[in-house]
């Protein structure tokens, strides 16, 4: 029998109430439930940080979350980043750099990076390839995420 | 205003910028919408049943239950569809396995249900009943006389056993040995110039498995319409391919066949042939008459998506005492796996190495590939290369040794020089092999590090630093191994001097849109921003035969500059018509014609654009053409020219090993490429680096563990990929030979990075501690071991192929 329960929380800036099955993943929840499909599976298992997404601030792993876990909180995905200045310089950046291949890691990469950028503005390239760790990408060797974040910390300074 | 007042404007070239990637403001905001993102209304969502025995006799299966839970529509074994064929290279490989499986990852039944988790439900309720048979698990095994028969015999559709009739379309006709594939290959008297051989080194060495990763998983969604015209959104890398194949499939005309190609999450080679999963969700999708959905989970994609094959290789090799090379003997031993796909033919690619990197007056290659119960192997990043090149690279550093010579110098004394042909009938029209050697070694201080680090091998301390070089050779224009290596390209220009460029290239991420896009413009003096690129459906877009072999820039390349080339002609033409000058005298630039000596404008392009079009009797700036390249196909003997040019490159790796650990650290590489000629900067850059990364976890972190045929690590967890703060410092440059075939002189590259970074990683391993590194990957275990001589050294089995 599938036991459900109700949740609220903030999506994207924007009010959700929602009936979900308990053992629903918060990554099926985004993608499947309300079509925000930015948010990428690669994984299924915390390893590859393609589902990150923001929660109350922090950068989380979707895929290892349960949807009744957005429960009250604030989340924030690759869409909801839309809404912020910083984080279009970044994508710009991003863009500039070549940090973009197939692509498909980037959304993940791109949470990710909004975060160091908040919480270290003046990180130098280690902090943010540490920062960055839980990112798996297969394309673009890394280094050119590396400097468009670099150059993205450099401009928010 | 008169002609002498009109502004000039000057032709500023789109080669060699840095160009961003046109489809990477969409991928950087999440908008780009790849297979697994796409709904089709009223799709069904597929799984598959996969073989919980590596090697058995299935006596029944039993899908009642799974076929009576609600939710689910259909549930095909291979009983349900007697017109199933073989697939594959060597059509040896029936979709759905109904008498036998040969490997764990054997397609057993499918299910097509409301959601994935019905479907995975379905799953749970199959009974299926196995007789157990003797697993094969190394090609050591396969080839013991006596050993158990893999595919002893000819399959129908249920996977039976088959006495063929005449004219069957049934292709394979079963093996009587486990032997898949031979390539034998011979250049000059071994004999002979093994006996003017100073020096003569031999060894054997193990290549390991491991796999794609890529990001965006295997999928599809097939569809039938009312007329049974059949659908496929695939992330494939050969849509006509499939195309092809598909219609033989369904005994249908391929124009009824359409391959849609969402945006692609990485492919590197893993999507390069036609899978069971592929032709499954057809079967699905036919019996259900409904779309159909099948996307691979990580836990899939590594126990069923192809591997990068396992080699034991067997390499002996001589010179001069004056450094010049005398001969090479190579054998190789190939794990298969149960199925034969593109792994089998990488012996294509790694007898180029043994016969043409390095002038070598005589060389012998033999490989047999070899059945087991393994998972399948396919093509990947390289394409037997990196295999043949750890061998090579390692036996030049020995040699020169022995002779007491430099490794550079030696490397330089028998280095390829443009105008070579070479024992296979390999024209090399372009080479910048000794600049990229020269280059890479002068970037990174080579010599004096080398010469530092033997002489600090004894130095206090458990950390020793390394330095070492590779080389490589790949093809750099194509390879002509399918009947046509060729791309066509339609283009089309609105009225507002825009551009559609309809290539049937795709784009897999490697950036072909984005140089497309500037070859095109930089015939037509527009902006990239004028360009749209269609690339992804095989109902509108011209024949291509995929993304492989390195050769998209090149091939594609030359077909969109031909098409624009066209364009320009006509367009020339008519304002030159319509202004009363001479077509000869004008050029396209900044988005005008203009007058060619001076770059003054004559009418803007737009305006001359509408003028065309919207005349009575109308002619369209509409073109097409066909590249195909002048290489040949192979002979039997393997000697043939197969590429329209050879690309080249040095890589400088420096390491540090933790002699207490065995702990291998890679603190830089410096690449010098052969590319031609630079295209897009930025976007050159990021494909090597990428490539670097890629050898980097050959060599050090990746592995697919196969024990006795199970994968013991199919997840990223257990499967080590390079992450962000691992990576080395990077120093990439560019050598530009400019090709005469090249599209603005540019080679293909996309291969080349990845193939030498673990043969000089293992060279400057030997460089920083004096112990060689036969096998792969160079864990901190394997390391620890070599470093105590209590590493297994790979040896050949007692078997020589006759
Ligand atoms: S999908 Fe969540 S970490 Fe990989
Ligand atoms: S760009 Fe392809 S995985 Fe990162």
């Amino acid at each position: 029998m599938l036991l459900t329960h109700d949740i609220e929380f903030t999506l994207n800036g924007v009010k959700k109430r929602l009936t979900i099955d308990v053992t629903m993943n918060a990554l099926d929840l985004l993608r499947d439930v309300v079509g925000l499909t930015g948010t990428k599976y690669g994984c299924g298992e915390g390893e590859c940080g393609a589902c990150t997404i923001r929660v109350d601030g922090e950068t989380r792993n979707s895929c290892l979350m349960f949807a009744v876990d957005f429960d009250g909180r604030d989340i924030v995905t690759i869409e909801g980043l839309a809404a912020d200045p910083k984080a279009d310089a970044l994508r710009e950046s991003f863009v500039e750099h070549g940090a973009v291949q197939c692509g498909f890691c980037t959304p993940g990469m791109v949470m990710q990076a909004s975060h160091i950028l908040e919480t270290h503005p003046d990180a130098d390239a280690e902090t943010i390839k540490r920062g960055l760790e839980g990112n798996l990408c297969r394309c673009t060797g890394y280094k050119k995420i590396v400097d468009a974040v670099e150059s993205a910390c450099c401009g928010a300074k | 205003m008169n002609v002498a007042e009109k502004p000039v404007i000057t032709a500023e070239s789109l080669i060699g910028q840095r160009i961003q990637k046109k489809d990477a403001p969409e991928k950087a905001a999440g908008k780009t919408r790849y297979i697994q993102d796409m709904i089709v209304p009223g799709m069904l969502h597929a799984k598959i049943l996969r073989s919980a025995r590596v090697h058995a006799r299935i006596k029944s299966i039993d899908t009642s239950a799974a076929k009576a839970l609600p939710g689910v529509h259909v549930v095909l074994t291979a009983a349900d569809v007697p017109d199933q064929q073989p697939i594959g290279v060597a059509r040896d490989h029936l979709p759905l396995k109904g008498e036998r499986v040969r490997s764990l990852r054997d397609e057993i039944a499918a299910v097509a249900a409301d959601s994935d988790e019905i479907a995975e439900a379905a799953l749970k309720l199959i009974r299926v009943e196995y007789e157990d048979l003797p697993v094969i698990a190394t090609p050591e095994d396969a080839i013991k006389p006596g050993a158990p028969l893999i595919h002893p015999a000819p399959l129908d559709a249920h996977g039976r056993p088959k006495s063929l009739p005449p004219k069957t379309p049934i292709a394979f006709a079963g093996k009587p040995d486990n032997i898949a594939m031979r390539f034998d290959y011979t250049h000059g008297d071994i004999a002979q110039a093994e006996a003017e051989s100073d020096v003569v080194v031999e060894d054997s060495f193990q290549l390991h498995y491991v796999t794609h990763c890529c990001m965006g998983v295997s999928g599809v969604i097939a569809e039938f319409d009312a007329s049974g015209n059949l659908l496929m959104y695939s992330n494939t890398q050969v849509p006509f391919l499939h195309k092809r194949e598909f219609a033989e499939y369904l005994n249908i005309d391929p124009s009824r066949v359409r391959i849609i190609q969402p945006p692609i999450g990485g492919g590197f080679g893993s999507k390069l042939d036609i899978y069971p999963f592929e032709v499954i969700c057809i079967f699905l999708a036919r019996a259900a008459k409904r779309p159909v959905k099948m996307v691979f989970t990580r836990e899939e994609e590594f126990l069923a998506s192809p591997t990068r094959q396992p080699v034991l290789l067997t390499l002996r090799s001589g010179c001069k005492k004056d450094g010049t090379l005398t001969f090479r003997q190579v054998h190789t031993l190939h794990d298969n796996g149960a199925y034969t796909s593109w792994g089998a033919t990488t012996p294509f690619v790694m007898m180029q190495t043994f016969s043409s990197l390095y002038r070598v007056p005589a060389c012998d290659y033999h490989t047999t590939v070899v059945y087991t119960n393994n998972p399948y192997a396919g093509s990947f990043r390289g394409y037997g290369n990196l295999q043949a090149t750890f061998a090579i690279e390692q036996h030049m550093d020995m040699l020169a040794e022995k002779i007491g010579m430099d490794a550079l110098d030696f490397r330089l004394k028998n280095a390829q020089d443009a105008g070579e042909v070479t024992g296979q009938g390999m024209t090399f029209k372009s080479c910048g092999f000794k600049e990229c050697l020269t280059t890479a070694a002068e970037r990174s201080d080579y010599r004096k590090k080398h010469a530092d680090n033997i002489a600090n091998r004894n130095a206090r301390g458990p950390v020793k630093r390394g330095i070492g070089i590779a080389s490589m050779l790949h093809v750099g224009g194509g390879a002509k191994i399918y009947p046509s290596d060729g791309c066509g390209t339609i283009l089309k220009l609105d009225d507002f001097a825009n551009i559609t460029l309809i290539t049937g290239a795709s784009e897999i991420g490697q950036g072909s849109e984005t140089v497309l896009s500037q070859l095109v413009c930089e015939e037509l003096g527009l902006p990239i921003s004028a360009v749209t690129v269609v690339n992804n459906d095989t109902a509108i877009t011209p024949w291509d035969v995929g993304v492989h072999a390195s050769r998209t820039t090149f091939i594609a390349g030359n077909s969109a500059i031909g098409a624009a080339r066209k364009a320009k002609a006509k367009i020339l033409a008519a304002a030159a018509k319509k202004h009363g000058c001479d077509e000869g005298a004008l050029d396209l630039r900044g988005g005008f014609v203009v007058v060619a000596e001076t770059g003054e404008p004559v009418v803007e392009l737009a305006r001359l654009m509408r003028n065309l079009h919207f005349s009575d009797k109308a002619e369209l700036v509409m073109t097409t053409f066909y590249y195909e390249p002048p290489s040949v196909h192979q002979d039997k003997a393997f000697k043939g020219d197969v590429s329209a040019a050879y690309a080249w490159a040095a890589q400088v790796v420096e390491v540090e090993v933790d002699t207490d650990t065995g702990i291998v650290k890679m603190t830089k590489v410096t690449g010098t490429h052969d590319v031609g000629r630079v295209l897009n900067r930025l976007g050159l850059e990021g494909q090597i680096e990428g490539g670097v990364v890629m050898g980097q976890g050959y060599a050090l972190t990746e592995n697919l563990i196969v024990e006795n045929g199970v994968t013991r690590n199919p997840n990223f967890r257990d499967y080590k990929l390079v992450t962000a703060p691992e990576i080395p410092e990077m120093d990439i440059t560019f050598v530009e030979s400019m090709d005469g075939e090249g599209p603005q002189g540019a080679k293909g590259v996309g291969e080349a990075p990845a193939i030498c970074i673990a043969a000089a990683a293992a060279n400057a391993i030997y460089n920083a501690t004096g112990v060689r590194m036969f096998a792969l990957p160079f864990t901190p275990e394997a390391v620890y071991r070599a470093l105590r001589g209590a590493a297994p050294k790979p040896h050949w089995p007692a078997w020589k192929p006759e």
